[in-house]
């Protein structure tokens, strides 16, 4: 415990001399953080000296091993880092797919070389990873997914389309899971990792109700993946056929990571910040009222869950309803944000509201129970393997 | 502090769960002292067992006897005697009454602790004037007479009442009825000359009394910390008592919950467990979600609570707000998805929602509780 309140006082000096007044507050949305690649821009110096203290340091990662770029910390000292951050409203100094779910999957399931490859090269934000799960015709039942790849020995060449791949047109690389055994629904799927600078590969944003494209189609026209990039750096995580195992694991890995934003880091009250902008109606503001119950409550839930994991308690399937009720919560976060703003939430293209933030922002929430398991098949899943419920 | 049960809790809750699913069920408490129209509402013959396993002073210091531990472990003990519908006087007496005389003196604390703690005596708490909670407003007023004071008003919803052998009331000793300042706890004895009850039978089976104080002489002793200093220990008594009303709803909700899912898994209809119906199916996970929910937000209120946090007061309200919601949609489900047989008496489902519909009341509502979450967070 000693050492723990030393590491908390080094930490509390470390961030005071090296994150900057600018990254103190929340970001916004996703464009206010860096999120590294090869064709990367900073926005600004300070978002540059907070990024290069961190990943100098192992905090882009912070519990992964110093070996792999991180910082080694234990699961407490990781909690340490993460509340004296939020005590100064830090934001994170590097945001990517490669952070919250290829490197997860590869600590579980890579090799050596593999995870010394690109977890590295995730740690120091150098390769922008997306990911390439559903397809046209895949969404919520995902495994009926038809991209193929065709072995030709020592390479595959692989045909298809995938869509939802978030940020795709500025990814340098994709980890995207292939068929590669049509006659094997559940163990005929390879989780491939390939670069998307090779030919056959290309991405197309879709345009969506918020007027931005966080989400691409991206089309594979026989793309010649390789099996191997080198002595222990297989082009595929776990084993051939079997990447469906490595989508589960890493699908419940995107729903913590989603459910999240519904309130785990957002501990401060709505009805606090939107009544300081204006008198709230009294109806509204009872609704707030309800709203910060639910968000508070669900905020000792997050916790609840972390502290649990790091200690191997509770259920294997709970993040299907962490991911349920975050995500839920944040869509009527945003509905009562645009009550409480007015009018005024209504500018779509004005300097006042940045752009329409409020407005794009609303509507982006809208995906929250969709991505990554839509609200339903959430409960289908806590139905069945939480409640055990018959035929589910 | 992590947010679940250490070991010593751990096995706390283990014992807990066995004792009362055994010793306090339905059948042998509930359905037995309401269907002998049981004048206390509760057996003392499991509040005596209460005793024998340390529970009655569980949250007194051990050089009273207690057993020296938190708000987390008595909640413990609360989501068992919630998930049972145990009716006990553990809430009002060991949780309630226990935390006032905690602030009493060496000579009120002998007087009354040690037959607490043998399971021996019940006290109830006379805290709300009128049909809604309202703590911030007192009117009943305790004059200087003599060397005690003169104790004269009304007091509404005090739990097992007439079965108690102290009542541990909130009393104006100054200023007037909004004022914050200016209350005194009194350890009012149960053979008081002027301190008549109207017994009444709840909903739920249990009792409560409508009291009337009428000139109630009271030794200078029966003052309970200081004379006019009264707020803070009020405070104190509402924060545990809120937050294990908190925990025994968690109970409720487990139990109503739990009893629910088991009869989707049993009972057919159109050649199918009704269970495999997903407009069920998704109600009955979303349940679990709320309920889940409602429980870690109770452990955390709690473990603020032992650790003296500010945040305490907040997360508090939050606790009983939220499980209000979880538990009062427990009941409700339970009740309509078990479908006509939900609505016999024969059948427990009911009894769970008798049993929320007044821990709902006690100690502030949802509107109340998230009313204040909106006035402590400063809107």
């Amino acid at each position: 415990m000693a050492d723990l309140e030393q590491f908390r006082a080094e930490t509390r000096s470390w961030l005071e001399a090296n994150c900057p007044p600018e990254m103190r507050k929340p970001a916004e949305d996703e464009n206010d953080v860096y999120w590294g690649g090869r064709n990367a821009t900073f926005k600004n110096d300070a978002q540059k000296a907070w990024f290069e203290a961190c990943r100098d340091k192992g905090y882009t990662v912070p519990a992964w091993p110093k070996a792999y770029g991180g910082a080694g910390l234990s699961p407490a000292e990781a909690k340490v880092l993460r509340e004296e951050m939020a005590r100064i409203n830090a934001r994170p100094p590097l945001s990517s797919f490669g952070i919250w779910m290829l490197g997860p999957a590869l600590l579980h399931f890579g090799t050596e070389g593999q995870k010394q490859r690109f977890l590295n090269e995730i740690a120091r934000g150098e390769i922008r990873w997306c990911q390439g799960y559903s397809e046209p015709g895949s969404g919520s039942d995902l495994v009926s997914m038809q991209t193929f790849g065709e072995d030709k020995g020592d390479h595959w060449i692989v045909n298809g389309q995938k869509i939802w791949t978030s940020y795709a047109d500025e990814a340098d690389w994709i980890f995207c899971l292939v068929r590669t055994d049509k006659d094997n629904k559940y163990q005929g799927i390879t989780f491939m990792l390939f670069d998307m600078a090779g030919d056959g590969v290309s991405t197309k944003p879709i345009k969506l109700i918020s007027g931005n494209s966080p989400f691409c189609e991206t089309f594979m026209d026989d793309v010649k993946v390789p099996k191997s990039y080198g002595e222990d750096i297989p082009a595929y995580v776990g084993e051939i056929n079997r990447g469906w195992d490595v989508a589960k694991y890493l699908l419940g890995h995107e729903r913590e990571m989603i459910s999240a934003t519904g309130g785990g880091d957002r501990a401060s009250s709505l009805g606090a910040v939107t009544s300081r902008q204006g008198e709230l109606d009294p109806v509204l503001r009872a609704e707030m009222a309800l709203f910060d119950v639910d968000a508070l409550a669900f905020t000792a839930m997050s916790e609840k869950f972390l502290d649990e994991v790091k200690v191997g308690k509770g259920h294997p399937a709970q993040p299907n309803m962490l991911k349920y009720a975050g995500t839920e919560l944040n869509k009527r976060r945003h509905e009562l944000l645009m009550a409480a703003g007015g009018s005024r939430t209504l500018e779509w293209e004005s300097d006042e509201t940045e752009h329409g933030k409020p407005a794009r922002s609303w509507l982006r929430t809208k995906a929250n129970s969709i991505e990554g398991g839509t609200s339903e098949v959430m409960l289908n899943v806590v139905a069945k393997r939480i409640l055990e419920l018959p035929g589910a | 502090m992590p947010l679940y049960y250490d070991d010593d809790q751990a096995m706390l809750a283990d014992s807990a769960s066995d004792f009362i699913r055994e010793e306090g069920s339905i059948a042998k408490q509930l359905r037995h002292w309401r269907d002998r129209d049981c004048k206390d509402g509760f057996g003392h013959g499991l509040w005596e067992q209460f005793g024998e396993m340390g529970f009655t002073g569980i949250l007194l210091p051990e050089d009273d006897g207690g057993l020296g531990m938190g708000q987390v472990e008595a909640n413990i003990v609360l989501e068992e005697i919630g998930a049972n519908l145990t009716p006990s006087p553990f809430l009002s007496s060991s949780v309630l009454a226990a935390t006032a005389l905690k602030h009493g003196s060496d000579d009120t604390r002998g007087r009354w602790l040690p037959d607490l703690v043998a399971g021996k005596n019940v006290y109830a708490v006379a805290i709300d004037e009128g049909a809604k909670h309202r703590p911030e407003k007192i009117a009943c007023k305790a004059e200087k007479s003599g060397n005690g004071f003169k104790l004269t008003g009304k007091k509404d919803f005090v739990v097992y009442g007439a079965s108690a052998e102290m009542i541990v009331v909130a009393a104006r000793t100054s200023g007037s009825e909004s004022d914050a300042d200016g209350i005194t706890l009194f350890a009012v004895p149960q053979d008081a000359s002027g301190m008549s009850h109207d017994s009444v039978r709840l909903v739920d089976s249990s009792m409560a009394s409508h009291i009337t104080f009428d000139a109630v002489e009271l030794d200078g002793d029966a003052v309970i910390g200081e004379v006019d200093g009264g707020r803070e220990i009020l405070n104190a008594m509402l924060r545990a008592g809120r937050v294990g009303a908190a925990a025994e709803g968690v109970g409720v909700a487990r139990g109503a919950m739990d009893m629910t899912v088991d009869y989707l898994k049993q009972r057919k209809q159109f050649g199918k467990l009704i269970g495999e119906f997903q407009a069920l199916q998704h109600r009955a996970a979303h349940l679990y979600s709320e309920v889940e929910i409602a429980r870690a937000v109770t452990i955390k209120a709690a473990q603020l609570i032992d650790a003296g946090s500010e945040q305490a007061e907040l997360m508090t309200s939050v606790a009983k707000a939220k499980v209000a919601k979880a538990a009062g949609l427990a009941v409700k489900e339970g009740v309509q998805m078990h479908g006509g047989i939900g609505m016999t008496d024969e059948y427990d489902i009911g009894l769970y929602m008798k049993r929320d519909r007044a821990l709902q009341e006690f100690l502030g509502d949802m509107y109340y509780h998230a009313g204040r979450v909106a006035e402590l967070s400063g809107y």
